[in-house]
């Protein structure tokens, strides 16, 4: 059984802060994971390695310093990191993200293409459905579990806002993982060790199989017209007060408020 | 390039489950008519399933000028591929300039896609839809964890594809006297792509309210901790008649089921009332409920974010004023 992992180098926006006076985004000393959907989607494969004798290949696509994630991913266990890094791939939208991905797949043999269901920085679920298109093949998102039966078929099951759904598929598929359905090991320190002298692989343009015209800020449908942040609302009435009182004002206001 | 002026008119992808049309449909018709009469175009309600024909009057009634109606076996639940052949069929055929879709898990799987199949742009979780002065549409969405506001364009492609999270958009009151047409849509469906097998559907008991539909919030945070802080909130919001929600971290604690989690990763609420009980204000949070008509905040740390967008803040013990808040309410 051949799994392939799409992993995402993400800062931690749980880290971010906005300066109160100015409304700008605080980036300076924001430490950079791997994305939470992605790492359940890595443990999701390492369960099939436990249990098939998977082979795991990892890849990520994104700028030097995103070699740091396949290394953690290596000292997780796997056995392939592919790292997906050229200037043809700047300023992609998710439709040319997508491309690049797919071009790199293609090169891959495998029964099941985890990607997670989306990115904390972009959050947007666009990428894994639209890998999915592109290389034909079907889809099920939002996956919470995943049953194999060893030959060629997955049993799925699949969040849904007020329960769940339960889907069948034959590989090779592509299912996208919630960042609640399993809970990532460690890395283990044989692992650690090694994880730096194992060979991550570079791919570029060349390595891939994909249109030019579909790849970068060219290949993308979408710009950003302009970025804002959110700014600061003018806060209102704050009072730091005995219990007694603070229940009086609340009281008060909700009266005010037609409420009581 | 793409003749961009061949495509016209505002379309709505219209989720029903079970034939039952879900109210995010219908607030992304509301805010269709806006764009359409900005454009000086119709509105498009594009109806799949089975047996769903009679829903078109409703549709109408909120807004649509056309409903586009593919009533199908194959359309009976939501499967990607299905739903995907259909939508494109129905692209292919009467070319929209822009296409809504709710950002539910429905719509969260099939936006993508449709627009990789369309080789066009899509944007998702969209908080805000209006249209430049040259007739584009503007896409404007949280990005960063909700620390950052985007507009986003799509130029030169067409359609123009957005999601929007329920709750975001307001729909219109329904109006039996509105005119509209409804069109069948034969889709030649090619069954062979059809490779996902549903097994079953499974409705979990979970309690019916939607906290995006309660007029009074009563939310905790990690300020409450454990049960027993949870029990105080529960009680002050039955006297309150209000529901209770919860951060992030509540919900990640188990102490409180996920569909009642306000937040970037939870729903978008604006009830009239927001109580924010221990609750320090992630940005994530804030991006949840800061549009809500007004916020109490209680809170022990005085520079918590969340006296940032409350309207009345109190710095103190949260289990205590609470407390005594419902003891003075009863009386």
């Amino acid at each position: 059984m051949k799994i392939v992992v799409c992993i995402k180098q993400v800062p931690d926006t749980t880290e971010i802060k906005i300066n109160p006076t100015t409304g700008t985004l605080i980036r300076d000393g924001v430490p950079s994971i791997i994305n939470p959907d992605d790492k359940a989607g890595l443990e999701l494969a390492l369960t099939l390695k436990d249990k098939f004798n998977a082979h795991i290949t990892v890849i990520t696509m994104g700028p030097t310093q995103a070699d740091a994630v396949l290394r953690e991913a290596f000292a997780m266990g796997v056995d392939r990191a592919i790292h997906l890094t050229d200037r043809k791939f700047a300023g992609a939208d998710t439709l040319a993200t997508s491309h690049a991905l797919a071009g790199a797949l293609r090169k891959l043999e495998f029964d099941l293409l985890v990607t997670g269901r989306q990115a904390i920085d972009g959050d947007t679920a666009q990428v894994g459905p639209q890998i999915a298109e592109h290389l034909d093949l079907p889809q099920v998102s939002y996956l919470e579990h995943l049953e194999y039966d060893g030959k060629k078929t997955f049993t799925i099951k699949r969040a849904t806002e007020d329960g769940y759904e339960m889907l069948e598929v034959d590989g090779p598929c592509v299912v996208t993982v919630l960042s609640g359905a399993y809970k990532p090991r460690y890395m283990n320190v044989r692992g650690i060790v090694e994880a730096y002298n194992r060979e991550v692989e570079m791919w570029g343009f060349e390595q891939i199989e994909v249109d030019e015209k579909k790849l970068g800020l060219k290949g993308s449908p979408t710009r950003v017209h302009k970025a804002f942040s959110r700014g600061v609302k003018a806060a209102g009435e704050l009072y730091e007060v005995d219990t007694n009182e603070a229940v009086g004002i609340i009281m008060s206001k909700l009266k005010e408020k037609f409420i009581i | 390039m793409m003749e961009l002026s061949a495509y016209k008119g505002v379309f709505v992808f219209v989720e029903q489950r079970k034939g039952e049309i879900q109210n995010v449909s219908l607030e992304l018709i509301g805010k269709a008519r806006d764009l359409a009469e900005s454009l000086n175009e119709k509105v498009y309600a594009m109806l799949l399933g089975n047996n769903v024909a009679s829903k078109a009057n409703t549709l109408i009634a909120h807004g649509a000028d056309v409903v586009l109606c593919a009533d199908a076996p194959e359309l009976e639940d939501y499967l990607t591929e299905p739903y995907t052949q259909a939508v494109c069929h129905i692209v292919n055929e009467f070319k929209p300039s822009i296409i809504m879709i709710g950002a539910t898990t429905i719509g969260r799987d099939l936006g993508p896609r449709v627009s990789a199949r369309l080789e066009t742009g899509l944007t998702a979780d969209c908080t805000k839809l209006e249209i430049s002065e040259e007739k584009e549409l503007l896409m404007t969405r949280p990005a960063f964890g909700g620390n950052l506001m985007a507009t986003i364009v799509c130029k030169e492609h067409r359609p123009q594809m957005s999601t929007v999270r329920p709750g975001v958009m307001r729909s219109l009151a329904a109006d039996a006297s509105r005119k509209g047409e409804t069109i069948a849509v034969n889709v030649p469906f090619k069954k062979e792509k059809f490779r996902v097998k549903l097994i079953k559907t499974v409705k979990e008991k979970k309690d019916k309210i939607d906290i995006s539909d309660a007029k009074i919030l009563v939310s905790c945070g990690r300020g409450v901790g454990n049960a027993d802080g949870l029990k105080l909130v529960c009680d002050f919001a039955e006297t309150l008649n209000a529901q209770v929600s919860a951060s992030r971290a509540v919900v990640d604690a188990g102490l409180i089921p996920h569909d009642r989690q306000v937040g970037q990763t939870g729903k978008t609420v604006r009830p009239n009332l927001y109580f924010a009980v221990g609750i320090s204000g992630a940005i994530q949070h804030l991006a949840g409920m800061e549009e809500s008509e007004f916020i109490v905040a209680i809170n022990k740390d005085k520079y918590a974010p969340i006296f940032q967008v409350s309207d009345l803040g109190i710095v103190g013990d949260a289990k205590q004023i609470v407390k005594q808040l419902n003891e003075r309410l009863k009386k």
